[in-house]
């Protein structure tokens, strides 16, 4: 029988990065995927009719461009279209917008106070020095910090230089950038309540924190340190919708030589005499390899397709006790036509871009609180795109698809699983958020797509439906990600890996994660390292 | 004009008498000034009704620093010590733990309860040792005691090995309620523990820091509670009888209006009065905000300083409660000589989170949480004789309350407050003889605690060690010459420790030394 060199599980986009590096580097691969499609979170799928639904992630910027060029996805299809702007609505009939030209967003923000207008200049190079600093980090392996190993010594020696080297105020900055919460952190610069409220949403997304909890401030950065075309803290939509990411990613993986096959879940990774043998498909058929690499969230991993005999017992307890709580739900929409919002003047840029719908601090921070009673918000956060505007691939001619991402959404309702009624229930609720500002919106329905993050867990496989495969917390961040003592990559038994967002660096479709655990694996075969080095546009 | 003293000591809380005594036994002419009639600060023991007198901010000891009371040579008459924490539940089935033994809840919880304490109380022991020193600059020119200060942390830390270690680094920054939920299943145990974490802050046991907080409660004696015979005013006067047989001045009703500034560099202070007192040294009690803001005034220094201390968080939450009673209330299930322990009310941890949850949006909890003490029933002296005081934390009533403090609104809290007790203590109303409530605002205008905070501002991640009370001014020396904080404000904190007033004076001496 065939042995493969490696087996990657899971075909999303840090599953197919890993499998792409390694075949890349001259390694038998087999990449296994248990739906029928490609991409896990990152796909694009045609649900109704001719509109193409990414019904997952939904919009591209922390893709890294070191992986983007490496693994060549330009040549293999993947196009990413900036998309700029935003809108927030007000209550009151007002709305603050978000403008790409600096001098435009100076005035809209001076609109409502001159102060805060003056403060984003400061506020955007505070937040880009930090987006800086982290990103030397992102394509490393984080150090062991109970290791004497030179390796991890070295490590260390450098994040302290990096850290070092900001300067005596600098180094303070970023001890409180990395404790604070969000909303203090904007109190630090910001008074209007609007622009407080636009500015915090990115310190929760995908969290199961408020923008009132210590340590959200941090969370900003996977929102901000993202690029496109080299423009820091850019989004775009990926040509297709993300499964195009997917599909880049795996024809480059094939053209290096690997081998992919869908339809094939994984139901053990089999283990003997204390290393991998191979994994066994729920089809009941075995294959081997002397390498296995799961991209899929560590729970998944080690609680469903793991012997428990095969792991240490505080591992287990470790794993048992990861924080990967679904917090974000979605709906896809297909429209007959492209909804008016009738708060934005006629013409302006602010259609095009995304928007959202809550105005304040307090009702952000109240949405936290109806998740934390075990029930999706009832004035949730909503972000709201239209990616059929800027990608017109997405739906037929003259037609649309929206993307909402709605915050706060439990994987389960006070501990038990959601109803039919209660996920339409939920649907509704962001319906008659967004139909407050759009009249016609509601006519204009075609079909939708209502996602909880209990619908994520079961269709995409990750854990409660957690977008970043584990919290972005403390205890769960560089080397304590995902378990103290396992940020390496390595599992813990010999030949085992972890590729997926449960590793450093995190989630978002980054593929960070993907090519750090190639490194760590090439290591230990005494290959040569092809993985990308940090380099810097600025 | 007065004479000239070596340093000035503005407050004399149980900081700055720490400081001032430390000084003055090293020789420096020393005079402190208090705006109060009595000396102590948040730390004093008041009449709030005739004959019925109480500890009326700080109600307990706990995290007195032993170098303190070695340094000083205290000698303290405790009225109770080691006391029990009992947490109430309206049935009658508490939960009682003190140190690392805990009844009341299955075998399982008592097991994890000791594991969880011998933890944490060793973790508590290596943050300790850096609480009762001056914290590292990191600077490229950062002095030989700050790097050693670093490598002596770096040492410590690995000293814990991988096991602890890890353990530590994962454990710093988080929430006290995940850790919770890990580890045992009685509701009482969790919101016990979580109201030990959250207590004098604005944070809810869902948030992340709060790991930090419960740690911090437990350098020094390890959670180890007792009360002074006749009230906080005990240690107090005992630190000031120190500061005197030292040599120091202390002067009481002496409000300082303001730092004399002179080219530059401080000069002294002048009073409410118009009275000054020159000195080249002045060392604030004060919180950090109101000495920078207040009694400096910004334009003395940097105006990037200045933001910083305008950024200092410091909204406190915790209200006082005090009660003059003609009988101890009847609490089901607990025995007579419990009333003189520790007495908690946060049923579970998700009581103490929704109570926190009103704290964020300016309101006052509908169903609060409390610290409870009966001092009478083991220091009678504090009440007419067969009469009771009960003295009460109550959390959590928001600095900025969304519609302000006024009479009304108290009135409404302490009501509020009272029929929450009632559900545990059902005959506690007929027994009230006359009450005193003490929001975060009444605390503020009686004690001069800017925000009412008793850490002096919030004792976060973000807002400690290198960073407390602001970035670049860790190390007790403020910008401006002359000018040291021996407060909460400065590392490591609040809390009746000494720490902050220790570390101040040792540093001052240090510098002293060096000029």
């Amino acid at each position: 029988m065939r042995t493969y060199d490696a087996i990657v599980i899971g075909a999303g986009h840090n599953g197919l990065t890993n499998a792409a590096y390694l075949a890349k580097s001259g390694l038998d691969v087999l990449c296994l995927e248990r739906n029928d499609y490609i991409g896990g979170a990152t796909a694009s799928r045609s649900l109704y009719k001719d509109w193409l639904y990414t019904n997952c992630s939904y919009v591209c910027s922390l893709l890294r461009p070191e992986i983007y060029r490496d693994l060549e996805l330009a040549r293999h299809g993947l196009q990413v279209t900036p998309y700029g702007g935003g809108t927030t609505f007000m209550q009151n009939g007002d709305y603050l917008g978000n403008y790409p030209d600096p001098e435009v967003h100076y005035r809209e923000y001076a609109r409502f106070s001159k102060a805060d207008a003056d403060a984003y200049e400061r506020y955007s190079a505070d937040t880009m020095r930090q987006c800086r600093f982290i990103r030397d980090f992102l394509l490393r392996t984080p150090p062991d910090p109970t290791s004497f190993k030179p390796k991890d010594l070295r490590e260390l020696a450098h994040l302290g230089a990096k850290f070092f080297e900001m300067g005596e105020q600098r180094m303070y900055d970023t001890i409180r950038f990395w404790t604070m919460s969000v909303a203090e952190y904007l109190d630090e610069y910001f008074e209007t309540d609007v622009i407080k409220a636009a500015l915090s949403q990115s310190g929760i997304i995908g969290t199961a924190l408020g923008i009132h909890s210590p340590g959200t401030a941090y969370v900003l950065l996977h929102h901000y340190m993202g690029e496109v075309d080299g423009v820091m803290g850019a989004w775009g939509f990926a040509r297709g919708g993300m499964g195009a990411v997917a599909a880049a990613l795996s024809n480059s993986f094939q053209s290096y030589g690997g081998e992919l096959r869908t339809d094939a879940g994984v139901e053990q990774i089999v283990v003997k005499n204390g290393r991998v043998k191979g994994v066994a498909l729920s089809s009941g058929e075995e294959i081997d390899a002397r390498t296995v690499v799961s991209a899929m969230d560590v729970k998944r991993t080690f609680l469903k397709c793991m012997d428990k005999n095969d792991l240490d017992a505080d591992f287990y307890h470790r794993v048992k006790h990861f924080k990967i709580r679904g917090s974000s739900g979605k709906l896809n929409i297909a429209l007959d036509g492209r909804p008016s919002f009738p708060a934005l003047p006629k013409g302006s840029p602010l259609h095009d871009g995304d928007m959202h719908f809550i105005d304040s601090m307090e009702r952000m921070e109240r949405a936290y609180d109806d998740w934390k009673e075990g029930t999706w918000s009832k004035d949730p956060y909503v972000d709201l795109v239209l990616p059929s505007v800027v990608d017109p691939t997405m739906a037929p001619p003259g037609k649309h698809i929206m993307s909402c991402f709605i915050q706060y959404c439990p994987a389960q309702i006070d501990g038990r699983p959601w109803t039919s009624e209660e996920r339409d229930q939920f649907g509704q609720t962001v319906i008659d958020q967004i139909s407050e500002y759009s009249p016609d919106f509601k006519d204009l329905i075609l079909h939708v797509e209502i996602r909880t993050a209990q619908d994520i867990d079961e269709q995409s496989g990750l854990t409660e439906g957690n977008i970043f495969h584990g919290e972005l917390t403390m205890d769960q961040l560089m080397f304590n990600r995902p378990i103290p003592g396992y940020a390496q990559y390595r599992g813990p038994v010999a030949g085992l890996y972890m590729c997926g967002s449960s590793t450093h660096p995190g989630g978002g479709v980054m593929a960070a994660p993907g090519c750090n655990a190639a490194r760590e694996i090439l290591y230990d075969l005494k290959r040569p390292d092809i993985t990308p080095v940090n380099f810097s546009d600025d | 004009m007065d004479e000239r003293y070596d340093a000035i000591v503005i407050g004399a809380g149980h900081n700055g008498l720490v400081c001032a005594s430390l000084l003055a036994k090293a020789g420096k002419k020393v005079l402190v000034l208090e705006a109060g009639s009595q000396v102590g600060g948040a730390a004093v023991t008041r009449e709030f009704a005739d004959g019925y007198s109480v500890s009326a901010c700080a109600h307990l000891l706990y995290q007195l620093q032993p170098q303190v009371q070695r340094e000083l040579d205290l000698k303290l008459t405790l009225a109770s010590k080691k006391m029990t924490t009992v947490a109430l539940a309206t049935d009658g089935n508490h939960v009682r733990y003190r140190g690392k033994e805990v009844s009341g809840t299955s075998d399982a919880d008592a097991a994890s309860f000791r594991d969880f304490h011998r933890r944490m109380s060793r973790f508590a022991d290596l943050l300790q040792t850096y609480l009762n020193k001056v914290p590292p600059r990191l600077a490229a020119d950062a002095g030989m005691d700050d790097v050693l200060t670093l490598a002596r942390f770096g040492f410590d830390v690995r000293r814990l090995g991988k096991t602890e270690l890890r353990e530590f680094l994962r454990l710093i920054g988080i929430n006290i309620f995940d850790e919770l939920a890990e580890r045992f299943e009685n509701p009482l145990l969790k919101g016990a523990l979580s109201l030990d974490a959250v207590l004098g802050t604005h944070l809810g046991p869902r948030s992340p820091n709060t790991i930090l907080t419960y740690l911090y409660r437990l350098a020094g004696s390890h959670g180890s509670l007792s009360a002074p015979a006749g009230g906080m005013s005990s240690l107090t006067e005992a630190l000031a009888h120190s500061a005197r047989d030292n040599g120091a001045t202390i002067r009481t009703g002496m409000h300082v209006k303001r730092i004399v500034v002179d080219n530059g560099r401080v000069a002294g202070v002048e009073t409410d009065s118009g009275e000054t007192f020159d000195s080249w040294l002045v060392v604030s009690n004060a919180d950090p905000k109101s000495t920078i803001m207040k009694l400096v005034s910004a334009r003395n220094v940097e105006p990037e300083f200045t933001r910083r201390i305008h950024n200092i968080r410091m909204r406190g939450n915790a209200a006082k409660l005090h009660l003059a009673l003609s009988a101890l209330p009847s609490i089901a299930g607990l025995e007579d000589q419990e009333y003189g322990e520790r007495i908690v009310i946060a049923p579970d941890e998700v009581y103490v989170e929704r109570a926190f949850n009103a704290a964020k949006y300016g309101e006052i909890s509908a169903k609060p949480v409390f610290e409870i003490t009966f001092p009478t029933h083991r220091d009678p002296g504090l009440a007419p004789e067969g009469k009771h005081v009960m003295s009460a934390i109550v959390q959590y009533a928001p600095y900025q309350l969304k519609q302000g403090w006024s009479d009304a609104t108290r009135e409404a809290f302490c009501e509020q407050a009272i029929d929450t007790l009632s559900d545990y203590m059902p005959d506690l109303r007929q027994n009230i003889v006359a009450s005193e409530t003490l929001t975060p605002a009444d605390i503020e205008e009686q004690f001069l605690i800017g925000g009412g905070h008793w850490h002096h501002g919030e004792l976060a991640l973000d807002q400690f060690l290198f960073t407390r009370p602001v970035g670049g001014a860790a190390q007790y020396a403020m910008p401006l010459d002359g000018l040291y904080l021996c407060g909460a404000g400065a590392h490591p904190g609040g809390g009746v420790s000494g720490a902050a007033g220790r570390n101040a004076a040792r540093m001052i001496l240090k510098r002293g030394k060096a000029a």
